[in-house]
């Protein structure tokens, strides 16, 4: 007879852990494709009209990028949150307050040239998504009130607000009763560089941004420290209050300049369902990069193509969209999973060595 | 402000006292499983299907809280078995959900529950206590669901505090290395309450979709599971409150669409604001009174794990 043995491990190499986690996607899909294959679909024709769908032409790719763009910056915010173990899930709430602050730039400021309209929507996104961010750290700050609910309410309270602002005051009067705010005028818009709105360069310049700031400035360190443990830090004289309060705004401006690039670079207006569900989505990214910035673009163009291919194959196989989001949130439980065996290590030992111990 | 306000607010506040009553027992045994909301959909989207195939009652409810246990399931699988994080997983369960009821959901847009569940569900009378006067057609005059809502704040208020699984389970939440070292199977536990969690949780999603709505809407339970975790706390974990937290927010929800006809010049979209804010008001105040927050279970969220030599 033998016996499973486990005990935890701290030699797991970066390596290693990527095998393990690339290993877990892949049963993810292969796990997924039992299910297509029960609704009587052939899964290797699936999979590949999905690759298909996100890569197959140059307008594909582009919009997968497209895609990618929001879900980047907003999974940087989030990870930035994570990393002090506050537990962020408002990204939601604070990428609509950001594109309601660019919005509120955009609709008041008609006459004025986009070299100076297009920085300050992005301040002003910036601003709206930080504070709606920093509302529940300052309360996690300062009596430890529960983040995970606070922010998740703040979700649908960004909702409701854009809702009503989208069937009341800003509803534009043109249309007819229609209840939508007013297109953007050309000086709101993003311009586009090789035909994708100048977002792309905005994300690539953050990734750096990021990795610089975590990985080699005192208050990135300091974020890592409090993350680890709230004690060390405030043992090692680093102002634990401040840092939660700055850190989060920083998390939800980000996540708030994702909403300006959406209502500025795709959208070109503001309504209720500017977010797309990037929100929750960014969540899953940020967890499977192990809130690691340049891991965080691959995963999350990655993410951007099983969304973008979710239409495709709509179209093609009947199969609903929301097909796409039931295979994300697979990924994740197989990439949880997964996560045991990079943190423990499991062996056999025979029943005589058993009955030694 | 007349009776049926209240009426209304007890049928708008029991899908809360399931899910809430389902986190609560989940959170004893020291599991935080964030999954609460996708747990609903699932149940709400597997009962609202089930009634429309087979229009039998029995088999929607069953099916429902079927669903909603195999969701806690892979929550306790991953969290208990395989150490992983509770907080992640449980959003993950939560996309899950949503992805999953939406997808489900799609062809049942526009169905009406069968008329037999509907009669099934109908109000009833309890003998003399629903003659009462207030009380009665308020409390006494509802559908079966109501009553048995009633019923299970009550037996599970009996379990935890007057059985002896009750006390080992709230010692597996306490203190698990204690509970462990006293022979207690701490995995076991676990498990066994965060399934009656998932099978609370599908229930309670059934009531939303088969009584509450009763047809099928995209995500249709608009973040109730989410305050139902909230209300864990409001409740400071004790079942005999749930009932109380349950119906306050009942109020809350259908309080927006009963004021119009007072003509107030407030938007209907603000007013639905209320539930979320009061929810973040109540979370600030139970974390300001510290004295409160020792209401949890001491290990909560902590992953237990057992060093072997």
């Amino acid at each position: 007879m033998t016996m499973l043995r486990m005990a935890s491990r701290t030699d797991c190499s970066d390596k290693e852990a990527a095998i393990i986690r690339i290993s877990a996607i892949l049963l993810a899909f292969l796990f997924a494709a039992f299910f297509i294959a029960l609704l009587g679909h052939n899964p290797l024709s699936v999979y590949s009209s999905m690759i298909e769908g996100a890569f197959g032409t140059v307008y594909r790719i582009k919009e997968t990028i497209i895609k990618a763009i929001p879900l980047i910056i907003t999974s940087l915010g989030i990870s930035l949150a994570f990393k002090l173990k506050f537990w962020n899930i408002g990204a939601e709430g604070q990428i609509m307050m950001g594109a309601i602050g660019a919005t509120f730039c955009a609709l008041t400021l008609k006459d004025v040239p986009p070299y100076i309209l297009l920085p300050l929507m992005g301040a002003g996104s910036i601003i709206c998504g930080g504070i709606w961010g920093a509302i529940p750290a300052f309360f996690r700050a300062k009596f430890k009130t529960n983040e995970t609910i606070f922010t998740l309410m703040m979700n649908y309270i960004s909702l409701k607000f854009l809702t009503y602002l989208q069937y009341g005051p800003w509803k534009d009067p043109e249309a007819l009763g229609f209840p939508k705010i007013q297109g953007f005028a050309q000086n709101a818009i993003l311009p586009t560089l090789f035909g994708i709105h100048i977002g792309w360069i905005i994300s690539l310049i953050l990734i750096v941004i990021m990795y610089s700031f975590i990985n080699h400035t005192k208050i990135g360190y300091e974020i890592n420290v409090v993350g680890e443990s709230e004690n060390t830090a405030r043992y090692a004289g680093i102002n634990v209050k401040a840092i939660i309060i700055y850190t989060i705004f920083l998390s939800g401006g980000l996540c708030g300049l994702a909403g300006m690039i959406e209502v500025s670079g795709v959208d070109k207006t503001l309504s209720v369902e500017i977010t797309h569900g990037v929100g929750y989505t960014a969540i899953i990214t940020s967890w499977l990069s192990s809130l690691r910035a340049p891991v965080i673009a691959i995963v999350c163009i990655l993410f951007a193509a099983l969304v973008q291919s979710g239409t495709f194959i709509q179209m093609a196989f009947q199969i609903p969209q929301s097909a796409a989001q039931i295979l994300q949130g697979m990924i994740l439980f197989f990439v949880l999973g997964s996560e045991f065996f990079i943190r423990y290590k499991l062996s056999y030992i025979r029943k005589k060595k058993v009955e030694e111990l | 402000m007349d009776i049926s306000f209240f009426t209304a607010a007890i049928v708008a506040g029991t899908p809360l006292v399931y899910a809430i009553l389902g986190e609560l027992i989940t959170e004893k045994s020291g599991q935080l499983n964030l999954g609460v909301e996708g747990m609903m959909l699932i149940g709400a989207v597997i009962g609202f299907k089930v009634a429309i195939v087979t229009s039998n009652p029995y088999l929607s409810l069953l099916g429902a809280i079927f669903a909603g246990g195999i969701g806690a399931l892979i929550y306790g699988i991953l969290t208990i078995s395989l150490r992983a994080n509770q907080i992640v997983t449980g959003l993950a369960l939560t996309i899950f959900g949503a992805g999953f009821a939406s997808f489900t959901g799609q062809g049942l847009i526009g169905e009406a529950v069968p008329q037999n569940i509907k009669l099934f569900f109908e109000n009833f009378q309890i003998p003399f206590l629903g003659d009462i006067p207030v009380i009665g057609p308020i409390f006494f005059n509802q559908g079966i669901l109501v009553y048995m809502g009633y019923l299970s704040t009550i037996i599970a208020g009996l379990y935890l505090y007057r059985t002896q699984i009750g006390l080992n389970l709230r010692a597996v939440g306490e203190n698990t290395a204690a509970a462990d070292a006293a022979g207690v199977k701490v995995s076991f536990y676990k498990y066994i309450h965060v399934l009656i969690g998932g099978l609370l949780c599908g229930l309670s999603g059934a009531y939303l979709s088969l009584v509450y709505i009763p047809s099928w809407q995209d995500n249709i339970t608009a973040g109730r599971g989410w305050i139902a975790v909230a209300l864990v706390i409001f409740c400071k974990w004790n079942p005999f409150l749930v009932l109380c937290g349950a119906f306050l927010f009942g109020g809350l929800d259908i309080i927006g669409f009963r004021i119009q006809k007072y003509e107030f010049n407030i938007s209907q979209y603000l007013i639905d604001l209320l539930p979320y804010v009061v929810t973040i008001i109540i979370l600030i105040l139970i974390s300001a009174r510290k004295s409160q927050l020792g209401a949890a279970p001491a290990n909560l969220g902590a992953t237990y794990f057992r060093e072997e030599k």
